[in-house]
């Protein structure tokens, strides 16, 4: 069978990138990055693009002014405040959540729903194994739907039993629901702050409503060893496996500023190595389910 | 005036400079209101814990069906783009998670079968945590999709005059574009690596897009910050301010110390990338 493995934190900056890549290095999976609105896995995994594919989100309205009477009726109906009717309906494609009411309300006919390219998925190779990745255009709002996509071309490559490996966007909203719907194992990247806990504890509530398998790695655990305990208590209490934990090192970061991945460094090299053993516990737990 | 902090990658530093460029100001003798709009991981009430004024909840529209009136015909469910009505064999069924709010349903419906109730989706909370300083956070509910309801609650919250700072979500997806709206300048806190650069870029092509003004911080300054810089001058946008790489703002936040108590410099880098930003946006 496939083995989903999405790579998630809740906040951002916890070391998401630096730890799926790390594990990529490991296993050569195949690769998904799905923090599609500012995706960096590609920045070390330095893929070859090999396919690109168009992505269109949703269908969006366009006005024709020829038309249009400017009578204001899509002004009025639209909620998100996408339409203004000076002359001629205008429509502010930023806000728009091409919800279509606009083209249902318009006695004149002027306006219809029109794909409208919004980003694009790349099929790739890497040193460590294929690669799905993908690039939404600026402020475009259907981050979610592009996140599926570029799971459903990870999936076609990775065949039946292969390993996908996912770089997970932050926060708890849309792509990171997107993310985890359907995968068998979550990496949390947690890091020992107040905040990094609080962002934490929401994400691993979300990740429950799946059936999903939480697992923890603490990234920079010795930046505060009483959030590092705090962490460890709390996957103790929440039967969540704390997979390991990566050094506060200005190593680390330095790498990133390389664009080098940090597990191949003699120095960082064993303790991802020992999350990517205990992940592999995991996983085969997993597959006896 | 609004100012946004925003940064396109996660953990460059937003609510850092946030909760610290607003207790800098209030040290300079101004009155800030403080949003927190990453209302996915909202954190700036870490930062400046207590003096809790209350809740209010955040409710969407969600249709109800009267199935006395309702005849099966599917319009509503071939109307709604996100799929979030089905109608099948007798029964019509709505997926609360996937509806937008968007009322076309109701609309389109030929027996107004169809009624809209509200759901709650997260709440806002008001704190005034110290004299001046104002504190509205949104908070997204566990397992909901869209921040967006939540966030344009907390900006109807804000003042209609005077100094609001607010602390963006980041990426460049709808939970950003809809915090930066309407704002007068936003601040983009970076980092000097390929990481920070790239969604750097990736922010400001969002903020271009939407005529917002905008200014850069580099946050964990090597001193080497020519990734960033070089950037920054082949794309005519400003530097406003530097913050160094310092493992005792690193280990202050770990614990929920806002950095500006652990470094003055960090005082005088905020009041002058605030004044910068101040500048631009005032420009007419």
């Amino acid at each position: 069978m496939t083995i989903q493995v999405a790579v998630v934190s809740g906040k951002g900056g916890t070391g998401k990138t630096t730890v799926t890549a790390s594990l990529a290095a490991m296993c050569s999976p195949t690769i998904a990055d799905c923090d599609v609105d500012a995706a960096n896995l590609h920045l070390l995994l330095k893929p070859t693009i090999k396919e690109k594919k168009p992505y269109y989100g949703y269908r969006f309205p366009e006005v024709d002014a020829g038309l249009c009477v400017g009578c204001g009726a899509c002004e009025t109906y639209c909620r998100f405040g996408a339409i203004k009717v000076e002359d001629r309906a205008v429509i502010d494609l930023v806000a728009c959540e091409a919800c279509g009411v606009c083209e249902a309300v318009c006695p004149a006919g002027a306006i219809s729903l029109k794909d409208r390219q919004c980003g694009e998925v790349f099929i790739s190779d890497t040193a460590y194994g294929p690669m799905v990745h993908a690039r939404l255009d600026p402020g475009v709002g259907t981050a979610g739907k592009l996140v599926t996509m570029v799971r459903e071309e990870a999936l076609k490559l990775a065949g039946k039993d292969g390993i996908i490996l996912i770089d997970g966007p932050p926060g708890i909203g849309c792509p990171v629901i997107a993310t985890l719907a359907g995968v068998d194992v979550a990496v949390m990247v947690v890091e020992p702050t107040v905040s990094g806990y609080s962002d934490f504890t929401r994400v691993l509530n979300v990740a429950r409503r799946f059936n999903v398998m939480p697992c923890v790695c603490i990234n920079k655990h010795d930046l505060n060893e009483d959030y590092t305990r705090k962490v460890i208590d709390y996957c103790k209490e929440s039967d969540v496996r704390v997979l390991g934990l990566i050094p506060y090192d200005r190593e680390i970061f330095e790498c990133v500023r390389m664009g080098e991945i940090p597990a191949l460094h003699n120095k960082l090299k064993d303790s991802y190595t020992s999350i990517f053993k205990n992940l592999n516990d995991v996983i085969k737990e997993r597959m006896k389910k | 005036m609004r100012i946004a902090i925003a940064s396109g990658k996660g953990g460059t530093g937003k609510t850092t400079v946030a909760a610290s460029m607003a207790l800098a100001l209030i040290k300079a003798g101004l009155r800030v209101t403080l949003a927190d709009c990453d209302v996915e991981e909202p954190n700036a009430y870490l930062f400046l814990p207590g003096g809790e004024m209350g809740v209010e909840e955040v409710t969407v529209s969600m249709p109800v069906i009267d199935k006395l009136r309702c005849t099966y015909c599917g319009k509503c469910a071939d109307f709604c783009k996100f799929n979030a009505i089905s109608v099948f064999l007798g029964n019509a069924l709505v997926f609360p998670g996937l509806c937008h709010s968007c009322g076309g349903c109701s609309l389109i419906c030929p027996e107004s079968a169809i009624k809209e109730v509200p759901r709650r989706v997260g709440i806002v909370k008001r704190a005034r945590p110290m004299e001046g300083i104002e504190l509205i956070t949104g908070v997204l509910d566990e397992g909901e999709h869209s921040s967006v309801p939540v966030i344009n609650a907390v900006k109807g919250g804000l003042p209609k005059s005077g100094l609001a700072i607010m602390d963006c979500a980041p990426g460049t997806a709808c939970n950003m574009v809809s915090a930066v709206r309407g704002c007068d300048y936003c601040i983009l806190v970076t980092e000097p690596t390929p990481f920070g650069l790239h969604d750097l870029s990736l922010a400001r092509d969002v903020l271009e897009k939407m005529g917002i003004p905008n200014g850069v911080v580099i946050n964990k300054s090597t001193g080497d910050d020519s990734i960033i810089e070089d950037y920054c001058s082949a794309h005519g946008m400003h530097v406003i301010g530097k913050i160094p790489y310092d493992d005792a703002i690193a280990r202050a936040y770990s614990t929920g110390k806002a950095a500006l108590s652990e470094s003055p410099l960090l005082e005088r880098v905020l009041i002058g990338a605030y004044e910068k930003a101040a500048k631009e946006a005032e420009k007419p």
